[in-house]
C-alpha cells in the first residue's frame, strides 16, 4: 500500500496545529509534517491541513494576513496541479476563502460572541473525498470561532447547491450562516473547509471520535486513488 | 526632587533607604524603592504570615507539583484593580500574566481557570464589568490556544466596583527552568513587545489608592496583544532548550526592574541594565519610564556571554523583538545606565527587602455578634425556594460564560465546563489526567475566617474527589481589603492559619500564590475577604473520570458523609442570602479526620466503578445539589427525605450526593459500613424530568431547567 504523508501548516498565531499534528500522527497513522508559513517550494503531501487558529492575531479580518504567507503560492500551485486533499478547519477555512480558493466569507457570529460548543452537523453528501466513508447522518464535533457565519452572494450559493458542494450544515445554527453551512468544498472536491474541528473529536479518551470519520474518508479516498493511478 | 510620600514611601522606609544607600536616594532610584517595596511586589503586609503555609514556595515564578515524571506547574494570581477600571484590558492582561509565570518555568501551558467576583447583576456597571471581564479573558485566552476549563463566577454586593479576577494558570514539563541568575558577566536578553509607557506603577497602583493626580497620568492599566503572547510562548518554549540559555523570568509587576533584580538577587549578583538599548514603543520615553513600565509580552533570558545570536534568531522567526540590555556583574549592585551616564545605583537585594509590616491584631468585634444572629425560618414552598435560587445566578448555569471561552482546544479537556466539580485535562501519551479546580466562599470566611478558609480548602478538595481525582496541591489568591486596618488584617492571618491546617491535614503543600490587599469599595467598605484556592490532583486513569449528572433510571441516590445538619451550624447558607438577605450565625465547619476518610472512600468507590456520578454538596445545600444533577442528566428523582427547609437548603460540610447501580447497592453499603462512613438512601432517579418528594410531586424540572438555563442570558443579551 502507497504510505500517505500528510502536513499541516503552520502560521503566526496558529493554535490547532499540534492537536491537527497529534490526530493525524497518533490517531490516524498517518506521518505528518509541520510546514512552516514562509515555506515557499512544492508541498510533495498526500493531504495539506490549514488549521485553526489566530492566524496574525486574526487582526483586521480573520485570514487576511495569512492569506499572503509565502506558503499560499505553495498551496495554490498544489491546487492547480491537484495534487491531493487540503482541508481547512476553522481559520483554515478563513483562509481559504479569503485566499478565494473556496467561494464566500466567514463573518461575525450574529451573537457577536465567540461560540465553543459541541454542535451536530448534518452530512449533505456523502460522496465527496472527506465524507465518503462517514458511517453516521449527522456528526457531533466541537466548535469554537467567533467568525464563523458564513456568507456568499445568491448566485454563487446556487452554484453551490446546483453542484452540490454543501458538505456540512449545522441542525441547529449556532453563528447566523446562510442555509446553517458549515461546510463547502471546491469545485472539484479536492479542498474542504468547515468551521467544527474534527481533530478536537479523534480520540476516545476525549469521548468523541466523530471527527475520526473525515480523516479516514480522507485515506480512503487517497488509497482508492492511488490504486486506480497505478 | 520627589516627594517620597507621593510615590507612597513612608517616612520610616525613606529613613530606611537613607541608611542602606548612606546617602539620599535620587528620583530614580527613590522610584524603585516605591515600585519594589509597594504591597504587590514586596508582600510588607503579608511576607511573615505566608511563610506558615506548608510546603512554602519554591522562591521561583509558579511551584509545581508531580506526576510521574511530569511537572505540573501552576499558580493563581489576581487582577482585580486593573479589571475595576477597564475590564476588558484587565482580564486580557491578567491571563497574560500569569501564562508567562508558566512558561518562565519551562512548562506549555495547557489549561486556565478563573474565578471572578462582581456585585449583584441588576446593577449595570457591574454588568458592564462582567461582560467586559468574560470578553477580555475570551479574546485573550482563545487567542493564545489555552483552554480555559474551570471557573467559577460569584455576583455579591460586597464586590460591587471593586470585582475580583484570579486568574489560574498551569502548565506540563519534564524539566523545570529557574530565574536563578548564574556567572558574571553573561547577558540580559529581553525578548517580546516593544516597551511603551503603559502600566508605569501599575504595582504601586495595585497596592493602593493613587494620589489626585493619577486621573491626569496615562492609565495604569496595561494593553494586551494575545498575537505577541502567542508568539512568546513559543519563542520561550524553543529558547530555553538552549544550553546556553542560563535563566528564565518573565515581566510583570514592576517590568524590567522586578525581573532582572529578582534574577540577580536569587543568584547573589548584581547587575548593570543599558536602558537606551530596551527597545521602545514611544519616543522620549525616560529612564524611570523605560525600568517601570509594565508593557505586556515581555520575557528575560540570562544567556552565556557571546552567544546571545542563537536567542535572537529564535525571536526574530517568532515576529518578536529581541536585544541585549545589560549583564550581570560581581559587585551585588543594581546600576542603571542610561547614555552613558549612572542614573541609579543601589545594593540589589535591598530591593527585595520591604520593611515587615506585621502586627498583632485584636480578633475583629464583627464576628461575635454575627454568630448570635438568630437563622431566620423560612417557611415557602419548597418549589418556590428552588425557582428563586434557580433564578439566581449564583446558582444558575455559567454557560453564557464558559461557551465564550475555548475550552477544548489542546485536545485534553476530559471533562467539560458544567459537567462535573472539577476538570479534568488529559496528559497524553499516558493513561493519566490532571483534575482542577478552582474555588472561593467569601461569605464563609467572612463570618468566620479560619474555619472558612478550611471550609474553602476541603470543598476544593471535594470537587477533585467528585471526579476521581486525588489532591495533590494548591494555589492561593488572598483577595482582602485594605491591611492597616485591624479587622482586615486580621482577617488576612486567620485565613492563612485556616488554609495551613487543611492544607496539613490533606498532606498537601502551597506551591505558590498571590496577594491582593486594599479591596474595598469606593466608600471604603472592604470586600468580604476571599481567598481562592486553585487545587490540582491526579486521576490515575482518565477513563474512569466521573461526571455529576444522574445516569440511568432507577440507579440508587445516596447522600454519603454528614447526613443531617445537627446543629444548625448553617450559617453563610446561600439560601439565606438569596430569601432573606441574611449573612449571619455559625458556619459549619470540617472535622478534618472525618473528612479525610469521606475523601478516601469516595475515591475508592470511584476507582472501583461502583458508582454512576458524584457531586459535592455546596452552594444552596442538598435539594440544590440533586437538581443539578438531574438537571445534567435530564432525569428525574423519587427523594424520600424530611421536608424540612433547613435540611433541604442548608449548606453543612463532608457530603456528596452520588448515584449507584442497583447491583452495587449491597457492595457500597457494605464498604460504607466497614469504613464508618455515614450514608443515606435518598431515592431513585427517575427517567422522567420531574422531583417527587415523599411521593408528592413538588416540581417539573423543565420549568427549573428553563431558568437554570436562561437566567445569565436574559440579563447579559437583553436591555434592562
Amino acid at each position: 500500500m502507497n504510505s500517505i504523508r500528510a502536513c499541516v501548516i503552520v502560521f503566526p498565531g496558529t493554535n490547532c496545529d499540534r492537536d491537527t499534528h497529534f490526530a493525524l500522527s497518533k490517531i490516524m497513522d498517518i506521518p505528518t509534517d509541520f510546514v512552516w508559513h514562509d515555506f515557499d517550494e512544492v508541498l510533495d503531501y498526500d493531504i495539506v491541513v490549514l488549521p485553526g487558529g489566530f492566524s496574525y492575531g486574526d487582526y483586521i479580518r480573520t485570514g487576511v494576513f495569512a492569506r499572503f504567507s509565502p506558503v499560499m503560492k505553495s498551496v495554490e500551485k498544489y491546487v492547480l496541479e491537484e495534487r491531493g486533499l487540503i482541508i481547512g478547519i476553522c481559520n483554515g477555512f478563513q483562509i481559504l476563502t479569503e485566499a478565494g480558493l473556496l467561494p464566500g466569507a466567514l463573518t461575525r457570529n450574529t451573537s457577536t460572541r465567540f461560540i465553543c460548543d459541541t454542535v451536530e452537523i448534518n452530512v449533505e453528501n456523502f460522496q465527496t473525498p472527506f465524507t465518503r466513508s462517514v458511517t453516521k447522518k449527522n456528526l457531533k464535533l466541537p466548535i469554537a470561532h467567533s467568525d464563523g457565519n458564513y456568507r456568499i452572494s445568491e448566485k454563487e450559493l446556487e452554484k453551490l447547491k446546483a453542484q452540490n458542494r454543501i458538505v456540512f450544515r449545522y441542525v441547529e445554527n449556532p453563528n447566523g450562516s446562510v442555509e446553517d453551512i458549515a461546510g463547502v468544498c471546491s469545485e472539484n472536491f479536492r479542498i474542504l473547509g468547515m468551521m467544527p474541528h474534527p481533530e478536537r473529536a479523534a480520540c476516545s479518551v476525549l469521548r468523541n471520535t466523530d471527527g475520526v470519520e473525515i480523516f479516514k474518508s480522507m485515506v480512503d479516498y487517497l488509497r482508492s486513488e492511488k490504486i486506480a493511478r497505478s | 526632587m520627589l516627594d517620597h510620600k507621593k510615590v507612597g514611601i513612608s517616612d520610616r522606609e525613606y529613613g530606611l533607604i537613607k541608611q542602606i544607600l548612606k546617602r539620599e536616594p535620587n528620583d530614580i532610584e527613590l522610584l524603585l524603592y516605591s515600585a519594589m517595596w509597594s504591597e504587590h511586589c514586596g508582600y510588607k503586609h503579608s511576607k511573615r504570615l505566608l511563610k506558615k503555609l506548608p510546603g512554602g514556595s519554591s522562591g521561583e515564578n509558579a511551584g509545581f507539583v508531580k506526576i510521574e515524571d511530569n511537572f505540573i506547574v501552576f499558580k493563581v494570581e489576581s487582577h482585580n484593580h486593573p479589571s475595576a477600571v477597564e475590564p476588558f484590558q484587565g482580564a486580557a492582561t491578567g491571563i497574560g500574566g500569569i501564562i508567562r509565570d508558566i512558561i518562565a518555568m519551562g512548562a506549555r501551558p495547557i489549561a486556565l481557570a478563573d474565578s471572578l467576583w462582581f456585585g449583584p447583576i441588576e446593577d449595570s456597571q457591574s454588568r458592564h464589568i462582567f461582560e467586559g471581564v468574560v470578553r477580555g479573558i475570551s479574546s485573550y485566552g482563545n487567542s493564545i490556544g489555552v483552554p480555559t476549563v474551570a471557573g467559577e463566577v460569584h455576583f455579591d454586593e460586597s464586590y460591587k466596583t471593586n470585582p475580583l479576577v484570579n486568574v489560574l494558570a498551569l502548565g506540563v514539563c519534564k524539566e523545570l527552568k529557574s530565574a536563578k541568575a548564574k556567572g558574571v558577566g553573561n547577558s540580559f536578553v529581553l525578548v517580546g513587545s516593544k516597551t511603551g509607557r503603559d502600566g508605569i506603577h501599575g504595582a504601586a497602583f495595585a497596592s493602593r489608592e493613587l494620589s489626585d493626580d493619577t486621573d491626569s497620568d496615562r492609565p495604569s492599566v496595561q494593553v494586551g496583544d494575545p498575537f505577541s503572547e502567542k508568539e512568546l510562548i513559543e519563542a520561550t518554549l524553543e529558547i530555553i532548550r538552549l544550553p546556553q540559555v542560563i535563566a528564565v523570568q518573565d515581566l510583570g509587576a514592576a517590568g524590567l526592574l522586578s525581573s532582572t533584580s529578582e534574577m540577580v538577587s536569587k543568584g547573589n549578583l548584581g547587575a548593570v541594565l543599558y536602558l537606551d538599548r530596551v527597545p521602545l514603543r514611544e519616543k522620549d520615553m525616560k529612564p524611570e519610564e523605560i525600568i517601570l513600565s509594565e508593557s505586556q509580552e515581555r520575557m528575560m533570558f540570562l544567556v552565556e556571554k557571546g552567544k546571545e545570536n542563537e536567542v535572537i534568531e529564535i525571536a526574530k522567526k517568532h515576529l518578536l523583538d529581541a536585544s541585549i540590555v545589560g549583564e550581570t556583574t560581581a559587585d551585588k549592585n543594581y546600576k542603571l545606565i542610561w547614555k552613558d551616564e549612572v542614573v541609579a545605583n543601589v545594593p540589589v537585594e535591598s530591593l527585595g527587602e520591604a520593611p515587615d509590616f506585621y502586627r498583632k491584631v485584636e480578633k475583629a468585634d464583627y464576628v461575635e455578634k454575627l454568630k448570635r444572629l438568630k437563622i431566620p425560618k423560612i417557611n415557602k414552598p419548597v418549589s418556590e425556594i428552588l425557582k428563586k435560587l434557580f433564578s439566581s445566578p449564583e446558582i444558575a448555569s455559567k454557560k453564557w460564560v464558559y461557551r465564550q471561552y475555548d475550552h477544548t482546544v489542546q485536545t485534553n479537556t476530559v471533562i467539560l465546563p458544567g459537567e462535573a466539580d472539577s476538570a479534568i485535562m488529559w496528559i497524553k501519551n499516558s493513561k493519566k489526567g490532571i483534575g482542577l479546580t478552582i474555588d472561593g466562599n467569601g461569605r464563609y470566611v467572612y463570618l468566620d475566617p479560619f474555619e472558612g478558609s478550611k471550609n474553602v480548602v476541603f470543598e476544593a478538595a471535594r470537587n477533585l474527589v467528585a471526579t476521581g481525582c486525588k489532591p495533590l496541591g494548591i494555589t492561593d489568591c488572598m483577595n482582602f481589603g485594605n491591611p492597616e486596618k485591624d479587622d482586615v488584617f486580621w482577617q488576612f492571618e486567620q485565613s492563612i492559619l485556616g488554609i495551613s491546617e487543611a492544607c496539613n491535614s490533606l498532606k498537601i503543600p502551597v506551591t505558590g500564590g498571590n496577594v491582593s490587599f486594599y479591596n474595598e469599595s469606593t466608600s471604603g467598605r472592604a470586600i468580604y475577604p476571599t481567598p481562592v484556592i486553585g487545587m490540582v490532583g491526579v486521576i490515575e486513569d482518565v477513563s474512569k473520570a466521573l461526571t455529576m449528572s444522574f445516569k440511568n433510571t432507577a440507579d440508587y441516590v445516596y447522600l454519603v458523609g454528614r447526613t443531617s445538619i445537627r446543629e444548625r451550624n448553617i450559617g453563610g447558607s446561600l439560601y439565606l442570602k438569596l430569601l432573606e438577605n441574611f449573612v449571619g450565625g455559625s458556619i459549619d465547619t470540617v472535622d478534618t479526620e472525618y473528612e479525610l476518610k469521606l475523601q478516601n472512600f469516595i475515591l475508592k468507590m470511584i476507582d472501583s466503578g461502583v458508582l454512576n456520578s458524584a457531586h459535592d454538596v455546596s452552594d444552596g445545600g442538598l435539594l440544590t445539589s440533586i437538581c443539578e444533577c438531574c438537571i445534567s442528566g435530564n432525569k428525574g428523582i423519587d427523594l424520600f427525605f424530611t421536608e424540612n427547609i433547613e435540611e433541604l437548603f442548608g449548606e453543612v460540610q463532608s457530603r456528596f450526593v452520588i448515584t449507584v447501580k442497583p447491583e452495587f447497592t449491597e457492595i457500597f453499603e457494605a464498604m460504607a459500613k466497614k469504613e464508618n462512613i455515614e450514608y443515606l438512601h435518598l431515592g431513585f432517579v427517575r427517567s422522567d424530568f420531574r422531583l417527587f418528594l415523599n411521593d408528592k410531586e413538588i416540581i417539573d424540572f423543565g420549568s427549573i431547567k428553563s431558568l437554570y438555563d436562561s437566567t445569565l442570558n436574559r440579563w447579559m443579551e437583553e436591555e434592562f
